[in-house]
């Protein structure tokens, strides 16, 4: 069991009031992912409910039971750290076994529960060495392999994999996700990178300055983002925002297009532009288009064999049902 | 790019750096010397005393046979070892909080720790001589032990709180979420990470404990007089006898001189306070 409820939490460090009060509920056995940019209050989230920060106000509740006074160690839940924070003087097999130690349970039934952990992830091959010797993938298995043996309520990750290199954050992603299938425990994850958010979660929670923007899975978010800020955050490359005379057109103070949904053209369009710089990916072309009139250039995806070039001019066509509009406070027109 | 130093400079600068080094260890090297002399010798003109003269044990011989160098011996070891590893007990748990968790405070606590190294001793000599006659520690090893321990207490504090700073946090929060209690966290995490900086902390406290004169010879007599307050019982209103003061000398220096070669590797770590890896 691994049911999570936040009621009316608030977070303060002297005066400055980094989480406004907030409600969330998170059910068991999800993989929530909390994401925003940097200093949005999403690790701290992750401390309040993991109680190595405490609350300023109101109630966390773990399994319908209060928490909010309980210590870490008592939460039944594990955590791993962005710096892996394996113990540098203990065996791979001593790190795994620590909280099991501590938990003061029998050495059989620590020995059985560390081989299997070091059988679920690959580690029985350096189980006898310290961390220093490992890869940072390694380390990153080792810091997982100390929270599963606990069989915890649940697991909370603290931007995990952003010390990996891309390759191997890519391959980390996936066993992670394959490991939440596999435990079906409860699993909350913190990143900046909102294509590991959209990859990893059944839900992601939003948070910008403190305050959740919005909840939803990775798919209602992409398609119905609630307000600017979200649009802006979710989908790579980001949307394209207009505002000025385009968006009044639709009766919107801002209107919001993703590149995938605007279509190119070399002779007719909505827009009339011209080709400034282009990334190519092999599948995929994203042009940077300059349209007279917007303020920012605006980004396209087209095929990869499209055969445009710096300055060429060329013609856009957004599609008209996949146009998101937005009022002046930014929020979201239906 | 690498700074060039010429092959002449190089040349320069090591024959300058020999006679420095060369000059700060003549005093031993003649204290030494003069040890294995007879006193008629010992006071001859230097170069006398180098190639026209004897060689003697003699003085190590009368030394032992005057004043037990044993007892003193054994005296500085409890004194020493003592006071380093009581001021530990209390330094750890200071040196624990101050590191991890801070106050606004912490800094000037720290500050004013190490202003009372700033203190001339001899300012507190009245009161604390008092203090012991009134409470019996005069003379006693304990009074030393305890009155050595306060003296270089900030001390082992500041080098335990830069040890421990060094530390990640999230190692400590890793284990709290693993269940440790605050004494597991301690006993189990912290204390193996911080051995290597708590090992130079012991030996150099043991060090200045080891060679602290103006305590020990000013609350001793003859129970509780460690190697310090030996040496100093040669200087005598007779006059002073070189050889014997001598020989007196290099055995109280010779423990610690080998400790000291030995550990040098930990001790150039502790000297430097942490701030190299």
């Amino acid at each position: 069991m691994g049911q999570i409820q936040l009621k009316q939490v608030r977070k303060a460090f002297g005066e400055v009031e980094v989480i406004p009060p907030l409600d969330l509920t998170i059910e068991d056995g999800e993989f929530v992912v909390f994401v925003g940019p940097s200093g949005c209050g999403k690790s701290t989230l992750l401390r309040l409910i993991a109680g190595l920060e405490d609350v300023t106000d109101g109630t966390v509740e773990i399994d319908h039971k209060d928490a909010t006074e309980l210590p870490p160690a008592k939460r039944g839940l594990a955590m791993v750290f962005q710096s892996y924070a394996l113990y540098p003087h203990m065996s791979v097999r001593k790190n795994i076994a620590f909280p099991l130690k501590m938990a003061k349970m029998d050495q059989a039934e620590i020995d059985r529960r560390v081989a299997n952990a070091a059988d679920v992830l690959n580690l029985a091959d350096y189980i006898d060495r310290r961390p220093g010797q490992l890869s940072g993938g390694q380390r990153q298995r080792v810091a997982i392999g100390r929270a599963i043996v606990r069989e915890p309520a649940a697991f909370l990750f603290d931007e995990p994999l952003s010390n990996l290199d891309a390759a191997l954050r890519v391959g980390m992603r996936l066993e992670i996700s394959e490991l939440h299938k596999r435990l079906d425990t409860t699993m909350i994850y913190v990143t900046h990178d909102q294509v590991e958010a959209m990859t990893m979660a059944d839900k992601i929670v939003v948070l910008q300055a403190g305050v959740i923007e919005q909840v939803g899975s990775p798919l209602e978010l992409y398609r119905k983002p609630r307000n600017k800020f979200v649009a802006g955050f979710i989908g790579s490359p980001k949307m394209n925002l207009i505002e000025g005379p385009e968006a009044a057109k639709h009766n919107a103070a801002t209107i919001g297009v993703r590149p995938e949904h605007i279509s190119v053209s070399a002779e007719s369009g909505a827009w009339k532009g011209t080709v400034g710089v282009s990334e190519h990916l092999g599948s995929d072309t994203f042009f940077h288009v300059t349209v007279a009139g917007f303020a920012e250039p605006i980004t396209v995806r087209a095929g990869g064999d499209v055969d445009l070039h710096y300055g060429d001019t060329i013609y856009l066509e957004p599609d008209p049902a996949l146009i998101h509009k937005f009022d002046a406070n930014g929020l979201r027109i239906e | 790019m690498a700074r060039a130093v010429s092959t002449r400079r190089k040349t320069l600068n090591t024959a300058l750096a020999g006679t420095l080094g060369f000059l700060m260890f003549f005093p031993i090297l003649w204290i030494l010397i003069l040890s294995f002399k007879t006193e008629e010798d010992a006071i001859r003109a230097p170069l006398e005393v180098l190639f026209n003269s004897g060689w003697t044990t003699e003085s190590f011989a009368t030394v032992q046979a005057r004043s037990d160098y044993f007892k003193h011996f054994s005296n500085s070891v409890i004194i020493s070892v003592g006071s380093t590893f009581l001021g530990l007990l209390i330094a750890i748990p200071a040196a624990w909080s101050m590191a991890f968790v801070p106050s606004k405070h912490t800094k000037n606590v720290l500050m004013w720790m190490l202003s009372t190294k700033m203190l001339p001793p001899v300012g507190v000599l009245v009161p604390i001589y008092l203090l012991f006659r009134d409470t019996g520690l005069l003379d006693s090893r304990l009074g030393l032990t305890l009155v050595l321990m306060l003296i270089n207490l900030p001390i082992i504090i500041w080098m335990l709180y830069t040890y421990f700073k060094e530390i990640p946090g999230e190692i400590l929060e890793a284990a709290r979420m693993d269940g440790a209690t605050l004494r597991e966290e301690i006993i189990y995490v912290l204390t193996p990470m911080a051995i290597p900086g708590m090992a130079s902390t012991v030996l150099l406290n043991i060090i200045l404990a080891w060679n602290e004169a103006f305590w020990t010879i000013n609350l001793t007599a003859a129970n509780a007089a460690p190697l310090t307050a030996f040496i100093a019982s040669y200087s005598s209103p007779e006059g002073l006898f070189y050889a014997k003061l001598s020989a007196a000398s290099i055995m109280a220096i010779a423990p610690i001189l080998i400790m000291g070669w030995f550990s040098q590797k930990q001790l150039v770590r502790g000297l430097t306070f942490g701030a190299v890896k």
